[in-house]
């Protein structure tokens, strides 16, 4: 654990490119399941090293046109998602680098074992791709939904995990991700996402990415949440007149203590958000940290106001990604409050 | 060869007897398998185990480790003297494969894991136009994984005759007989109707063995399957076809009766 000291950070970002991106409410941005297909077919071009594996889910994973235009550097299992982690690992055991893509709900929960030995213990370096994470898949209902693959990879030793929040993060990730030689699993959904680069931050694993700055409450969401939380700090510094950080910590695992350390020190509310069961997840990975860590001078610990946004340990309540987001405050309005309401408990 | 194998099972009894931990039986069962693998079959030696180009052994049934290090440790990977820490504190010898043990290409010990990973490496040796083979060896018991199945699929898909998959067929697992415990017969026609080429060879006989090894791949475009007749506790008279010392630990009067025995087989041997 890092328990270096609290420090300001220095912060490259431009406020006006910020606003930008936040007035443009419109939604221009691809899917970032998209993203993924297309940078792998760039990278694809020039390695024929980089190798999709998949079961049946060419499709629903965009690669139709990476079949069409690299036939030799697709592997078809078929529905068999213990076998398609296992073969990845064999291939990614002889120089492969191999790309094993399916619907997240079924290769971290079917395949968990294989992910557990063949990649992590084995270290294999295979790139684990689930597709239409979180609740992407809505009213198709909790059998295809994946609320607990951050809670059981991060049981796991020697695997990065990783959830984009836009365009620009998932390709980054994917680049990164290529040349990246230890386990990884990446996942990410289905629906259209804005751009959020709103800092001139690169990209790295391991390192969170500050989207909005602020003193008074922060935001630590994760994937496709990033979105609804920079919507609630705009609401709330418009009908507040509060600043409300917000962080992209794309990297559940392994997290950026430090700027961790960094916000609690400037934040007293902190609201972590993910597309995943408040158990296990981002939340807690946050809340472990914060509960243990002491401020290296004085001694103390943090003391502020904590709240995870998540998925509550239920069967959602049916509907669309929307809808459920909707209904557990995973949204601008929901996390506006929320964030309203936890502040007045500390003031 | 017919020596090493008699004085592999030596080792085998000495390490787990000194361990007081192992799989006495299953060790027994395929050693000479292991013993045919790595003095004829394999391009795999201490010099060229990061080579691209080596042959590739994945042992899925990883419980048996103790005669994979007696054998690695005769192929010069490790120090023998290494094997005195077998399963002790900080040990990197433990009770399954790992790679912190030169020589040994993947962790396993969990079952069904070792053919879809064989699978994979075959693949890749396929897209890379290489030349070298992939082994694995399978338990009899671990052939109710359906994993095991996902991938012999994909391995005849694939036209996959770079993999040889052998089972250990002793024909007992921890509870009971196989055929009790969950009937896998015929697993010939079985993998056969996958599209597997299968062959029969007595597990125990190392010529034959060395003639099956040769004849590989059985089939053109097809991976090959070897149904290797053995049995568990092999070469120790009190512990042939006795479930019990599927994963038993002899005593110490049983240890000296098991090296007796076998060192008077390889008197004979020195006689004949």
């Amino acid at each position: 654990m890092n328990d270096g000291p609290y420090s300001l950070l220095i912060i490259h970002h431009s406020l006006k490119k910020m606003e930008t991106a936040i007035e443009n409410k419109t939604i221009t941005g691809k899917a970032n399941l998209e993203v993924f297909s297309s940078i792998l077919q760039e990278l694809a071009a020039a390695d024929r090293n980089i190798v999709v594996v998949t079961s049946d889910s060419r499709g629903s994973g965009k690669l139709v046109p990476f079949a069409q235009k690299f036939p030799e550097q697709i592997v078809e299992i078929g529905i068999a998602e213990q076998n398609l982690v296992g073969v990845a690992a064999g291939l990614a055991s002889a120089g492969k680098k191999s790309f094993a893509v399916s619907p997240a709900c079924f290769l971290t929960a079917r395949a968990l074992e294989q992910i557990k030995n063949d990649v992590a213990y084995s270290d294999n370096p295979v790139k684990l791709i689930g597709i239409s994470a979180g609740v992407s898949y809505g009213a198709l209902g909790s059998t295809h939904h994946s609320l607990h693959d951050y809670a059981v990879l991060r049981a796991i030793n020697n695997i990065t995990i990783v959830a984009p929040a836009d365009n620009y993060e998932t390709a980054e990730a994917i680049k990164l991700a290529a040349v990246f030689n230890k386990p990884i699993y990446l996942r990410f959904g289905k629906k259209n996402m804005p751009d959020l680069q709103a800092t001139d931050q690169k990209f790295e694993f391991g390192k969170g990415r500050i989207i909005r700055e602020g003193n008074d409450v922060a935001f630590i969401a994760t994937g496709e949440t990033v979105y609804p939380a920079l919507q609630a700090a705009k609401k709330l510094e418009e009908e507040s007149n509060i600043q409300a950080a917000v962080i992209s910590m794309h990297t559940i695992k392994p997290l950026d203590y430090e700027l961790l350390v960094a916000i609690a020190g400037r934040c007293k509310t902190i609201i972590t958000v993910e597309e995943h069961s408040v158990y296990g997840g981002l939340g807690e990975a946050c809340a472990s940290f914060l509960l243990q860590h002491r401020d290296p001078s004085s001694g103390r610990a943090w003391g502020g106001a904590f709240k995870i946004v998540g998925i509550p340990d239920e069967y959602t309540v049916t509907g669309s990604q929307n809808d459920i987001f909707n209904h557990y405050g995973i949204s601008g309005a929901g996390l506006a409050t929320t964030a309203l309401e936890l502040m007045k408990k500390i003031n | 060869m017919a020596r090493k194998s008699i004085e592999y099972r030596k080792k085998i009894l000495t390490y787990i007897y000194g361990a007081n931990a192992g799989h006495t039986g299953g060790s027994l069962s395929c050693v000479d398998i292991l013993n045919v693998l790595y003095n004829y079959v394999l391009n795999v030696s201490p010099q060229n185990f990061s080579s691209p180009e080596r042959d590739r052994y994945i042992q899925s049934k990883g419980h048996t480790v103790e005669a994979l290090y007696v054998v690695l440790a005769d192929k010069g990977f490790f120090p023998e003297e290494d094997l005195k820490t077998l399963c002790k504190y900080k040990s990197h010898y433990i009770g399954h494969p790992t790679k912190k043990v030169k020589g040994i290409e993947q962790n396993t010990g969990a079952l069904g894991h070792g053919l879809p990973i064989a699978v994979g490496t075959a693949l890749a040796a396929k897209m890379d136009n290489k030349k070298y083979r992939v082994f694995t060896l399978l338990g009899d018991g671990e052939l109710p994984e359906g994993s095991n199945w996902e991938a012999a699929l994909t391995a005849a898909h694939y036209d996959l005759d770079n993999l040889c998959a052998i089972i250990d067929h002793n024909k007992l697992q921890i509870t009971g007989s196989t055929k009790e415990v969950c009937d896998t017969d015929p697993i010939d026609a079985k993998f056969e109707s996958f599209g597997w080429s299968v062959q029969h060879v007595d597990g125990h006989d190392l010529n034959a063995l060395i003639k099956t090894f040769d004849s590989a791949p059985f089939a053109k475009g097809k991976p090959g399957l070897i149904i290797a007749h053995t049995v568990k506790g092999k070469g120790v008279s009190y512990m042939e076809n006795q479930v019990k010392w599927h994963h038993g630990v002899p005593d110490e009067k049983q240890y000296q009766d098991a090296l007796a025995e076998l060192d008077d087989k390889l008197t004979t041997m020195s006689n004949q």
